[in-house]
């Protein structure tokens, strides 16, 4: 089943509407808590990357009984060196939106730890792409 | 009044009157966890969803739901009856009837003994210190308010390890007051212990305890009740006898149960938000981890907390007004914060803490998430059909509620007034079963003219 959201560049007031949706939805299904917590942290910080650099993006949530695939797809920047932006504490965010509580440096570190596997993709000048992979049964993980 | 396990009992306080229910939508609407439906022209409560924080209560036009509650002639049949007063019972009252009045017309009434429920105020903060040190969860949620605890193991089931689960003042008032009884040599079984409640969800708590067998409280009192019948007293008897009562009160425990009571006390930085959907708004947030470095939340399901008590006959700032004045007295007067006696009754122990929550998810759609996902895949296509307006003329409270209901197996396509237009253009619906279904969720003759009804011509027969 896939459920898509689109997100807007800069509109710091609605980062976190595609983290509350999808986390209702994992409630639905049933989803353990603890295992639904690791997949909206996660994806909160995406979603808060990409308001945050980027100009747009789309979020797409693919859920089978197995796993959770999600792929944040945005229009932006880029990331010219994805190991270093892996760092914590490595941050390019503007002044502006650290006095607003979010650029800290640790977003996609985080993301890594909340999620079973995480891949990155980036162009200069183009745009990002990162998929969050959650699998729902422990042993398959 | 025995409690029962919380895994399968749910008491509930609130009730609707069927022969006063007019059948309307407005508890329906207000419910923040969709817990009430509209079948045979009736509104339903379902068990497992109802957190007893009455808003229907508030939400409905005509009285049709009601506060269960002990009769008061229960108190009799013990020979020692403790009533355990609330703070907000005083607010009530014009300034000008002191508290000494309105205790001697509770003796008037029958009661033996007098305790204030936050008297224990001091033991309660001793318990919370003692919690908080010992648990790292951040950040902690009062249990003061149980219509909250109730709504964060249907709602927010991940968030009930964050619950501070040191008992309340009531809970540890009632412990305390009845071991010191005992101790002046009243035997236990002689004694009663009964609540004035403001609201709904302490009786639900009292009747049916989370994370506790059995509670301390014999009965609860309606406080909207009480307060009628000691306003009736003081008018018989203009000068009252004053009554002696306990004074372990200080200026923290007359103003716990208003909004910010607790939080100004916490270490750390504390909030307090008060009415349920604020609350709510702010447990979704929390638990996508979107606020960090809260240590400790003092949440309320009623506006202005316990001064807003579905139970309380007082306009609720007033109340306010006249406990921050108590407050002040006392804090400015030898009243101010009376010496803890030394008093081994008043440590806490293991009693003072209850037992972890267990979560209660309501939102699920099957246990099995295949399962669940089929069922959600059909939400969604029903979703593309329903007109999404959220009318409640199918008897609940909204499209995505009536979807989620068809999946269920508890509601039909065909509840929906709008489907049944369509249903009957394709012909795969009859006039007459459309009649019939109106008719199940409704009642026979809502249809039919009926002037005694509000703002018609024989309203007020």
């Amino acid at each position: 089943m896939q459920f898509k959201y689109k997100i807007a560049g800069g509109d710091f007031t609605n980062a976190g509407n595609a983290s509350s949706a999808v986390k209702k939805i994992l409630k639905q299904l049933n989803v353990d808590h603890t295992v639904s917590k690791h997949i909206v942290v996660a994806l909160y910080e995406a979603e808060v990357n990409i308001v945050a650099h980027a100009y747009s993006g789309v979020i797409e949530v693919n859920i089978d009984k197995n796993q959770i695939h999600i792929i944040l797809d945005d229009k932006g920047p880029g990331i010219a060196d994805i190991d270093q932006a892996m760092e914590e504490g490595y941050s390019t965010a503007s002044p502006q939106v650290r006095e607003m509580g979010f650029g800290a440096g640790m977003g996609l570190a985080n993301m890594k730890r909340n999620a079973d596997k995480m891949l990155i993709s980036s162009e200069l000048g183009k745009g990002t792409k990162v998929e969050l992979i959650h699998y729902l049964k422990p042993d398959e993980g | 009044m025995k409690a029962k396990n919380q895994d399968w009992d749910f008491h509930h306080a609130l009730k609707v009157l069927d022969d006063v229910c007019i059948g309307c939508t407005h508890c329906m609407t207000v419910c923040p966890t969709q817990a009430i439906r509209v079948r045979d022209g009736k509104a339903r409560i379902i068990d497992n969803r109802c957190v007893d924080c009455g808003e229907c209560y508030k939400a409905c036009p005509v009285s049709a739901i009601i506060v269960e509650q002990d009769d008061l002639q229960m108190i009799n049949n013990y020979p020692v009856r403790v009533i355990l007063v609330p703070g907000v019972l005083i607010g009530q009252f014009p300034e000008k009837i002191r508290t000494s009045k309105i205790y001697a017309a509770l003796k008037e009434i029958g009661f033996t003994h007098i305790f204030e429920v936050e008297n224990s105020v001091e033991m309660v903060l001793d318990a919370y210190a003692q919690f908080q040190s010992e648990n790292s969860n951040r950040p902690l949620i009062s249990s003061f308010c149980p219509a909250i605890i109730r709504l964060i193991q249907v709602r927010f089931p991940s968030l009930v390890d964050h619950i501070l689960r040191a008992k309340p003042p009531i809970d540890i008032s009632a412990l305390y007051y009845k071991k010191r009884l005992v101790s002046e040599g009243i035997a236990a079984e002689d004694i009663g212990m009964f609540y004035v409640t403001p609201c709904a969800a302490k009786i639900a708590a009292i009747k049916s305890p989370v994370g506790e067998e059995e509670s301390p409280v014999t009965g609860v009192i309606n406080m909207n009740y009480l307060y009628n019948r000691i306003l009736q007293h003081l008018k018989k008897n203009e000068e009252p006898p004053k009554a002696d009562f306990d004074r372990l009160l200080n200026s923290k425990g007359i103003l716990w149960s208003l909004t910010r009571g607790e939080s100004v006390h916490s270490k750390g930085r504390a909030l307090a938000i008060d009415g349920i959907n604020n609350v709510t708004e702010f447990l979704e947030k929390l638990e996508n981890d979107e606020y960090e470095d809260i240590d400790f939340l003092e949440l309320r399901a009623c506006d202005e907390s316990c001064a807003g008590g579905i139970l309380i006959s007082g306009n609720r700032f007033l109340t306010v007004e006249r406990l921050t004045k108590r407050a002040a007295e006392y804090e400015s007067s030898e009243l101010a914060n009376p010496p803890r006696k030394n008093d081994p009754l008043m440590e806490i122990s293991s009693e003072s803490f209850f037992e972890k929550v267990k979560p209660r998810p309501m939102e699920k759609l099957d246990e099995d998430i295949s399962k669940a996902l089929r069922k959600m895949e059909r939400k969604r296509r029903l979703m593309c059909f329903l007109p999404g307006f959220d009318c409640a003329a199918c008897g609940a409270p909204d499209c995505q509620t009536l979807s989620e209901d068809i999946v269920q197996g508890r509601a039909q396509v065909s509840h929906c007034i709008f489907m049944q237009q369509v249903m009957m253009d394709q012909k795969k619906l009859t006039q007459e079963h459309a009649k019939k279904i109106i008719d199940s969720i409704w009642g026979n003759e809502r249809l039919q003219k009926n002037c005694n009804k509000l703002g018609a011509e024989d309203e007020n027969n």
